[in-house]
């Protein structure tokens, strides 16, 4: 059996173990004995107990089954083989896994032998593994149904294993979030073997290119990312320059002056604009705004170069606008209705309302929400990747060319490259900092609304 | 409830020096009437108590009185108030100079999210009462020595007032609002979120502001009612059954719905 029919079967004995469970309590209630839980926690219990370990099984089953038959496959190459580097020994690996399934380019006699041996080790591990999913799940409704008595708490029971299970969900995240950490950190420490960390963070030449081979002339390299923070930091500043009063303005118009008709339509069309592809605001970026702003420059004699930090940095301001307006919005409305009665019972008037209680009770999950935005655009990458260049310019002229942290890392990753020079890597340094930059600003938002939130509670 | 279907209201509802003064008020939430012709005059200097079952529009009535209820999209005023004979729901009026001479204090107290001192600074600072800085150091003082709370912050001014208790805050809310020196304030169940030691100061402190102002205050307690008020109006569902002196109402009450509220047989 393969694995999808495996699961099948499972789940139908899943299924049949609910009702299994539940009839039995119910032949136990109308007995006149009353139970501890209702009938159907009885059947939850038996459908988790029969459900959970054989999944788990399989899910282990399956992370582990692949280097296990590698290992064992190893064992059985020609000694020549074996004596070889870890990548030759990969190649034939994976040569042998081609054959095995009549993919073979071209017959290889010595390799026969392992291919025989790896069919009959498949055969045999779907035939165990299938078998003990099988009678594990058939063990689960066998002793469950052995425990399935009157005075058995099994509410109680089922609610333990469903935290236990939305635990491992929010683990999941957590521990995703670690091990990406994890491999960005490991690459960047190679990195900053070959490169000093201090010349990365404060040197200001960043030339990536690096010799391929020993006999290769020129390019040596150089890794001073201060031009990408600088590139980063003026196109991200241009984009909140547009972002925040806009989307402050429009998020104080949705909540204290737009009718609710006007409210319920222009919410979601503002939302929209968050729903666009960044890529799509990518070539309007380039192809619509960036010669759009060239034009006006030479008309008014000024060098404009054709990918602009202000045609990149309007763009990402306008995919902006609905985090910062959609956030402001909310904080905004959980401002209590109380305290602009109390304004306006004093003779306030609505824009003196606005402008000296609502704003300033609001004014923590407003910084939240901006701060939100600018780990927003910095992290963003496909805008500036189609409309800022790749010129490491450090300059602080919005008409230049400047490039982004994103957009290196995506060219220093694009293409054929060795995965342990010191371009590739930098990439992994890079995001390092990416990482690490937009984390400390979204731990501090978060800080900043939790105390607003506390503030109204 | 046959009892309530004349609209008439018994007692004296009209007063000889009335500073407010209803007439055939109607108040509709869309299409669902909240009010049903109250005319009412509230006397100045005096302290009226507006009581009545939970939904009966005593709350609303009030909230007509300096036209907060504005701010509610689907309402709708008909009759007219007069403050010092003139309509305040002319179309020429001016809500905020009208809400500047009716102030308002709330059911809960909501002080802004500001200091003590710019809570009370708030109102003269928008109608620019205060010439100098202090002016408004002066104004903040004697508005905070009224509302009997200068004693406790004085040496606390720039702190945040939502940082005050309970009670406090409300009296910081009463010093904001006559702070701007108004000639009526209506109170909305000013003591209803508030413990007994507070609720007795504030009406200790209504008792003294009589002096200058005219205040109109809803309640839920009788006892509060018959403590502060001069004159009591009873309000059920909608109408206005009965004004009387207060210590008329809670001792001879005309009418067999006031008698069943005080009484404590609904409500």
């Amino acid at each position: 059996m393969n694995y999808s029919s495996l699961i099948i079967a499972v789940l139908i004995l899943l299924g049949g173990a609910y009702l299994l469970g539940r009839n039995r309590a119910r032949a136990i209630a109308s007995q006149g004995i009353r139970l501890h839980s209702l009938p159907t926690h009885y059947g939850a219990l038996m459908a988790l107990w029969t459900g959970l370990p054989p999944l788990l099984l399989l899910l282990i089953w399956g992370l582990a089954e692949a280097p296990i038959i590698d290992h064992l496959l190893i064992a059985q190459l020609p000694e020549a083989i074996q004596q070889g580097t870890s990548s030759e020994i990969q190649l034939t690996i994976s040569k042998v896994h081609n054959l095995a399934i009549g993919a073979g380019i071209d017959a290889a006699p010595e390799l026969e032998p392992a291919v025989r041996h790896l069919i009959d080790l498949q055969q045999r591990t779907l035939l165990l593994h299938s078998g003990m999913v099988l009678s594990l799940a058939l063990l689960g409704i066998a002793l469950t149904w052995r425990r399935i008595k009157a005075d058995m708490r099994a509410r109680t029971e089922v609610e333990s294993i469903v935290r236990r299970l939305l635990f491992a969900s929010s683990g999941v995240a957590v521990l995703t979030t670690l091990g990406i950490l994890a491999s960005v950190l490991y690459e960047a420490w190679q990195f900053f073997g070959k490169v000093s960390p201090f010349e990365f963070l404060f040197g200001t030449t960043w030339s990536p290119q690096v010799a391929l081979r020993a006999d290769q002339s020129g390019s040596s390299g150089s890794f001073g990312a201060v031009p990408l923070f600088a590139g980063t930091l003026l196109i991200s500043l241009i984009a909140m320059f547009i972002a925040v009063p806009v989307g402050l303005m429009a998020a104080i118009y949705l909540s204290e002056y737009a009718t609710p008709t006007i409210r319920q339509y222009a919410k979601p069309a503002l939302e929209i604009l968050a729903g666009i592809p960044t890529v799509v605001y990518g070539f309007f970026a380039a192809l619509t705004v960036a010669p759009v702003i060239r034009e006006l420059g030479e008309s008014m004699g000024l060098a404009v170069s054709s990918e602009s930090a202000l045609a990149a940095g309007l763009v990402m301001g306008i995919m902006i606008i609905p985090f910062v307006s959609s956030l402001s919005d909310d904080v905004i409305n959980a401002v209590p209705q109380s305290l602009r009665d109390g304004s306006y019972g004093l003779g306030a008037t609505k824009s003196e309302t606005v402008k000296e209680v609502v704003i300033p009770a609001a004014l923590p999950g407003i910084v939240g929400a901006i701060m939100l935005a600018v780990s927003r655009a910095i992290g963003e990458t496909m805008i500036v990747a189609m409309a800022a260049g790749l010129a490491a310019n450090l300059t602080a002229n919005p008409l230049d060319s400047v490039t982004t942290v994103t957009v290196q890392i995506v060219t220093l990753l694009v293409g054929d490259q060795e995965f342990d020079s010191p371009k590739t890597l930098a990439a992994f340094a890079l995001g390092l900092v990416l990482f690490l930059v937009t984390l400390v600003l979204n731990f501090v938002a978060l800080k900043v609304v939790q105390k607003y939130r506390e503030q109204y509670d | 409830m046959s009892i309530i279907e004349n609209h008439k209201t018994n007692g004296a509802a009209f007063c000889e020096n009335p500073k407010l003064k209803a007439r055939d008020v109607g108040v509709f939430y869309g299409e669902k009437q909240a009010i049903f012709d109250v005319s009412l005059d509230i006397g100045a200097n005096e302290v009226i108590a507006l009581i009545g079952p939970s939904g009966c529009g005593k709350s609303t009535f009030l909230r007509c009185l300096n036209r907060m209820n504005d701010t509610i999209d689907i309402c709708q005023i008909r009759g007219e108030i007069l403050l010092d004979g003139e309509n305040i729901y002319d179309p020429k009026v001016d809500v905020v100079p009208l809400r500047a001479r009716v102030g308002m204090v709330f059911q809960k107290p909501n002080p802004f999210p500001k200091s003590i001192y710019d809570n009370v600074a708030y109102g003269p600072r928008i109608h620019g009462l205060a010439h100098s800085r202090v002016d408004l150091d002066e104004i903040v003082e004697k508005s905070l020595q009224r509302a009997g709370l200068w004693n406790e912050v004085k040496d606390r001014l720039h702190s945040p007032g939502t940082g005050l208790s309970g009670g406090q805050q409300q009296r910081l809310c009463i010093a904001r609002t006559i702070a701007v020196d108004p000639e009526v304030i209506l109170m909305d169940e000013p003591c209803s979120a508030l413990d007994p030691i507070a609720t007795a100061k504030i009406e200790e402190l209504i008792d003294e502001l009589r002096e200058n102002y005219t205040i109109a205050i809803v309640t839920h307690s009788m006892q509060q009612a018959a403590r502060v008020s001069q004159r009591t109006a009873y309000f059920h569902l909608g109408q206005l059954i009965e004004v009387n002196p207060t210590d008329q109402v809670f001792t001879t009450p005309q009418h067999t719905l006031t008698e069943a509220y005080i009484t404590g047989r609904f409500g």
